[in-house]
Parts: structure tokens; sequence; C-alpha cells
């Protein structure tokens, strides 16, 4: 499969022609709206929301949001930002209900803090790992985006990113950028090993539900066929937790440091992490 | 653009997230269009809460309407009263800055609004 990312960057890619094809190909149509719809399940939004597009293109996401029945709690309001000029002509022409900004998400969100009562995005954070000049870096990049992210969700708010990671470590890159930013970030994976395989990165802003703890596993908690899977660090209890900073078995365990890098160390006997004893 | 979001929008350089002055951003030479958006009280209800009344009525002034009662409408007054709740819906929902500039009050940029789109790339250095 062919990746844009690794040629061309996103505004470059999306010229007119990539555009209107992108927009006009009916499997791309049905693929972007059921990822959609699968987001909006995973946020599971009662009632009208004020939503966040990043990567709006040309508005294929926003249209289901625009159409969701009342009684499943739309419809809702969304504004979208893009980055390809050409993308965001076709959203115009097509008349759709957002409001649209032509904007970098890796420059932050420029919205106040607490906007929005969730945000989507489909298939556009993986361009985040490709910086665009010297001056920028894929780590500035994502941190500008989820520290504005973060700041511009109300308490409570919730992301579902759908993307396309390259590897592993794309993958490990954003999630963890998202986790330093202060989300509560968990990964959902559908149709695992497969060519399908699609990636919905789900993050919560703070506490989530009242009553429940602000975790990831309590979103999709209860969603059919959905297996977690925590990977995270059980804290340690008891025995070897930490050691203490200056003790005889911290200074052991640096000299054994040291002494893996290759460096000369003083050999270990009974009096190493001793106190002197006071002179006359 | 709905003046709604209007409400939201800040100015994206870096050294305005902390300045009082970089929000609401001042529409110049703007065009307006009214749009036909069906009435949806629950949706206003819920943004009630999270607008920030101040600057609705500077963003109000300065686009040139009647200038809005000092008090935002409480929920009860939203819910039982129909007039409030259509002008909010006007104002908010129906409203759109088509063209013009959008300007920050802190460091003076001018960000450019075409065909209701606003232009909210930065230059490398004010990133």
């Amino acid at each position: 499969m062919s990746r844009p990312e690794d040629t061309l960057y996103a505004d470059v890619h999306y010229d007119d022609v990539e555009a209107r094809k992108y927009t006009t190909s009916s499997r791309i149509q049905n693929i972007q709206a059921s990822m959609t719809r699968r987001a909006l399940e995973i946020l599971d939004l009662r009632t009208p929301s004020l939503i966040l597009d990043i990567g709006c293109g040309s508005g294929l996401s926003g249209e289901i949001l625009s159409s969701v029945p009342e009684e499943e709690g739309g419809p809702h309001v969304w504004i979208g930002m893009d980055i390809s000029p050409s993308m965001l002509d076709v959203a115009l022409q097509r008349d759709v209900d957002g409001d649209l900004f032509l904007a970098d998400m890796g420059q932050g969100v420029p919205f106040r803090a607490g906007s929005f009562d969730a945000a989507i995005s489909i298939s556009a954070i993986q361009w985040l790992c490709n910086a665009e000049s010297s001056d920028t870096s894929p780590a500035t990049r994502l941190s500008r985006f989820f520290g504005g992210l973060y700041a511009s969700l109300k308490r409570g708010g919730k992301v579902v990113c759908q993307f396309y990671p390259k590897n592993d470590v794309q993958k490990q890159m954003i999630t963890s950028a998202a986790v330093k930013a202060g989300f509560g970030a968990g990964l959902l994976e559908d149709d695992p090993e497969t060519k399908n395989m699609k990636v919905y990165l789900v993050l919560t802003a703070g506490q989530a539900v009242a009553g429940k703890a602000g975790d990831i596993t309590n979103v999709v908690e209860g969603m059919d066929g959905v297996d977690v899977q925590d990977n995270r660090r059980k804290p340690q209890k008891g025995g070897r937790g930490e050691i203490k900073k200056g003790s005889k078995l911290w200074i052991i365990k640096k000299k054994e440091q040291m002494e893996r890098k290759g460096k000369v160390v003083k050999a270990t006997s009974k009096f190493t992490g001793r106190k002197r004893r006071v002179q006359f | 653009m709905k003046v709604l979001t209007l409400n939201f929008l800040t100015c994206a350089a870096r050294s305005c997230k902390q300045s009082s002055d970089s929000f609401p951003l001042h529409p110049k030479e703007a065009e307006l269009a009214s749009d036909d958006v069906e009435l949806n009280p629950q949706l206003l209800s819920n943004l009630l809460p999270r607008l920030d009344w101040n600057a609705l009525r500077t963003t109000s002034t300065e686009l040139g309407f009647p200038a809005l009662p000092e008090q935002p409408p409480t929920l009860e007054e939203l819910e039982s009263d129909e007039k409030t709740l259509k002008d909010l819906h006007s104002l908010l929902m129906e409203t759109n800055l088509m063209e013009g500039k959008l300007v920050c009050g802190h460091c003076g940029h001018e960000y450019a609004v075409k065909e209701g789109i606003a232009n909210f790339l930065l230059p490398s250095h004010l990133v």
C-alpha cells in the first residue's frame, strides 16, 4: 500500500486533482463514513454537541456529524480544520454545514480552553509524524497538537482519532505524545491483523463520566466484541520498590551501571557506602 | 464562519496564549451573510454555560448589532422565553462572517477570512 505521507506534505499532496479524486471516490466515501460512524459510537454523545473535526478535508466526516438524527443525540455542530486549500474548496462546493478553517494541526489548536464537547479526526494524525521543514520536528508538532487539543476540550471530553500508523514506532510516538499532554489514551484496533485493520486512538480529557475513573478502558467497556488489553505497568508493591538515593544498595546499583558502560569501578567491599568516622 | 465559532476562537500564536487580549479576535471590514439554520434549543442550552458573554457582547457590537443585555440569560429564561432563544439562535448560528479580517488584540496579526474560511496558517516565526 502506498503511503502519501512518505513522499509529500499534506497541503501539497491534496491538490485540486487529488482532492476531487478523494471526495468523488465512492470507495473512500464508504470507508470514511463507516469510520466516522464507528468514532461516533465510541464518543457516545447523548445531546447535540460542539465537535472539532481535525483534518476535516472535504467534509465527508462532518456531513455525518450534521446528519445524526435527533433520537441519537444529534444533530451536532462541528468546526473543521484542514491544511489543504483544495480540500476546503471542495468542501465549500459541497456546501457543508460546519465552519471551516485553513490551519495546520501541528501549529496547535486556536480555540480557547474548554470549547469543545468532543473531537474527531479521520485519517489525519499520521501526517503529524512528518515535519515539513527543518525548523520543526515531529515531536514538537505532536506535542503542540495534543497540548492545544487537550486545552480546547471541556473536562471529560473525548477524542477519537482514526489514523494509519506506518509501524509500531509511530503508534508509540503518537500515543505517548497524547499521554504527555495529559490525556488518558488507549488504542482500539478493529479487525486486527487483517488488511482492513483500522486503528482508533481514543483519548479522554480529565475525569470522564461521573462515578467512573477517567480511564480509557471504561469508555470501551460494555461495547460488543472489544477485548481489553491493558499494557500499562502496574505499580510495584512492597519488597524491592524504590531504592533510596545515597544508600548502599543505590551505590552498588550505580557502580554496576558504570561497569556495564565500561568505566573503571572500584571493587565493592564491606566499606562501600559507609560513612567516614568523624576526625578529631 | 458563525458568530458562535468567533466566541471560541483565539489567536494561534504561541506568545499570545497567555495574554487575555488575544481573545476575542476583532472582526474588521466584515461582510456578513445570513443563513437559515434549524432551531436547536437543546444545543443552545448546552452551549450557554460555555459562552463567554462579555466576548459575545464585544463581537456583536463590533459587527454592528444592537447591544446585548449585560447579563447572559439563564437556562430557565432560555427555555421559557421563545424570543430570547430565537434572538440568540439567529445571532450565534445564522449570522455568518463571509469576508474580512480577524485581528488579534495582543500581537496584531490579521487572519484573512475568505468565503467564510479563515486562514490560520502561521508564518514560522510566529509559531
